[in-house]
């Protein structure tokens, strides 16, 4: 019945929080700017990466994080020029990046079709030791970076011209979040899958923004959401043997269901208890116009 | 030492001239107006000089240094046409305000008391000081244009730069607008701005610059609106006689150069 008494569930377990966690802490931004499918993008490209670590005998967490920054700095570096052009060569990289991995997947030594989905939609329950060990360490240095900057990254997400004549180091920051995009994909990887990793980034801030007034208020509830759908999610999953990945997504998207309608029915409720209050203002306008009528 | 130096300024998008030969001088203290018809240049004569546009001939230079060296950004605030367009995620007016603090700030320190105070005391000065914790998306127009001006009043600068600051703006914004500007310029603060109305904002202003096809058409006192001199014994007819009533600043071609 305990499931956490057994190793590898805790540390899938640890793994998820971590995720749940830094996601939505980076997604915030992304949604801010409208690149919320920045995410999927870059986890397409990040198979190439796992193509060219198998193929080589390295780890393929190591190739897909290289790749992928290399991907993501490339994608900004097309954003930054706004050429009406990039929205076609973002598609051509992201589909390279899918395309190039499966070929590479193949041709390595170990090609089969369970290794591929491990990638495309997680194996959280294989996280070894050394994996946490990763996910924990490249997750502290993203959510450092995405609280300790939060001003001046809300700042350049928010309005860049102005964060240009601000002086802030507008490059760099971007290139910063292209780069913590990519590392969070690849240590996603494990946990949701590179096909859903995106989800994780984007639901909870969706979720939390119904709700909240204030970018920090958002960015707290968010990473709540977040980090609650990865618990509950590894919980069911092991509890009615399902994907992981796909159950704490599933959760997360029942969260921003749940949040969305219930944010709408106190609104329903709260405009019927209140005409009392517009009624005064609702009085003052109709004589002025029964008198311009009259005038006519 | 001038704040803002322009000499021979030339900009063009696409091959196509949008400012041509502009020389323009701002005093510290000087409350300067640009003027002109949509598309005469004058937005982006105000983004060259803040290096958003680049230059194609010519300088710019602020506060006795060339704007490519120039790096002591809190000493400018500058105020955008608008709200950068609504992503959906919340922000308050405080957090957008708080912005401001980061050229004076740097971006590793977290904010402070004085940072909070700064807040406090710029939204005050645009009287939205109630609506600190507000998401800036209930605001009306005018009132999240007094939000950009307290963003650019909190980071304490000497020159601020509006562009259109009033364009679409209700009365009682235009009035707290004109006033804060004037608090601003009281305290020794100089003042660029682009403006196609000028409205409560008319009796700061120390100079005006007329930009008429790229090119500066006239510079000096604030120009009377044309329906007031095209009085007889002045050969100037003008077409739109009433939009001018609405006191719209139009360029005085009759005063322009022939070139």
């Amino acid at each position: 019945m305990d499931l956490f008494a057994y190793d590898f569930m805790v540390r899938a377990l640890l793994g998820a929080l971590i995720i749940g966690l830094i996601a939505p802490a980076l997604g915030i931004y992304l949604v801010q700017r409208r690149l919320s499918l920045i995410g999927d993008g870059i986890g397409h490209v990040a198979l190439t990466g796992v193509g060219v670590g198998l193929l080589l005998n390295q780890s393929p967490v190591l190739t897909a994080v290289v790749v992928s920054i290399i991907g993501a700095i490339g994608v900004e570096l097309v954003r930054e020029r706004g050429r009406t052009s990039g929205d076609l060569a973002l598609a051509l990289l992201f589909y390279g990046g899918i395309a190039g991995g499966v070929v590479l997947v193949g041709l390595s030594d170990d090609s089969s079709n369970a290794n591929l989905m491990q990638f495309l939609f997680g194996s959280l329950t294989t996280t070894s030791q050394q994996d946490l060990i990763v996910i924990a360490v490249l997750g502290v240095a993203v959510l450092a970076a995405m609280l300790g900057l939060r001003q001046a990254l809300f700042a350049v997400c928010n309005d860049e011209e102005y964060a240009r004549v601000s002086g802030l180091p507008v490059r760099t920051l971007n290139l910063l979040m292209a780069v913590t995009t990519a590392v969070t994909v690849t240590i996603a990887m494990r946990t949701v899958g590179l096909l859903l990793v995106s989800a994780l980034m984007v639901v909870p801030v969706a979720a939390a923004q119904q709700v909240t007034r204030g970018f920090r208020s958002t960015m707290a509830a968010a990473m709540v959401i977040g980090v609650g759908s990865a618990a509950a999610g590894v919980w069911l999953a092991g509890e009615i043997d399902t994907a992981p990945g796909a159950t704490i997504v599933i959760l997360a998207i029942a969260a921003f269901v749940a949040v969305t309608v219930g944010a709408g029915t106190w609104r329903v409720l709260r405009r019927r208890s209140a005409p009392s209050r517009q009624h005064p203002a609702a009085q003052l306008e109709p004589p002025e116009v029964v008198l311009r009528a009259g005038a006519r | 030492m001038s704040v803002v130096t322009v000499s021979h300024a030339a900009v063009s998008y696409a091959g196509r001239a949008v400012l041509q030969d502009i020389d323009l001088d701002v005093q510290p203290g000087q409350v300067v107006a640009i003027l002109g018809a949509n598309g005469s240049g004058k937005s982006t004569l105000i983004r060259s000089v803040l290096g958003l546009v680049p230059l194609e001939a010519g300088t710019v230079t602020l506060f006795g240094t060339p704007q490519r060296r120039f790096r002591q950004w809190a000493r400018i605030g500058y105020v955008p046409q608008r709200m950068g367009a609504g992503s959906g995620v919340p922000a308050t007016v405080g957090e957008v305000v708080a912005s401001g603090r980061l050229a004076r700030r740097g971006i590793f320190r977290p904010s402070g008391a004085a940072d909070r105070e700064a807040v406090r005391t710029a939204l005050t000065d645009v009287g939205l000081l109630d609506r600190i914790a507000d998401p800036v998306s209930t605001l009306s127009g005018g009132q999240q244009q007094r939000t950009l001006i307290a963003r650019a009043l909190a980071g304490r600068p000497d020159l601020l730069i509006l562009d259109e600051p009033t364009a679409g703006v209700d009365a009682a914004s235009q009035d707290a607008f004109a006033e804060a500007l004037r608090r601003f310029a009281q305290a020794g603060g100089t003042i660029m701005l682009v403006a196609h109305e000028l409205g409560p904002i008319e009796p700061l202003i120390d100079k005006a610059v007329v930009v008429h096809h790229g090119r500066i058409a006239y510079e000096g006192a604030v120009p009377e609106p044309a329906g007031h001199h095209a009085e007889p014994g002045h050969d100037h007819v003008h077409p739109h006689a009433e939009a001018e009533r609405a006191r719209i600043c139009v360029a005085p071609t009759d005063r322009m150069p022939a070139n």
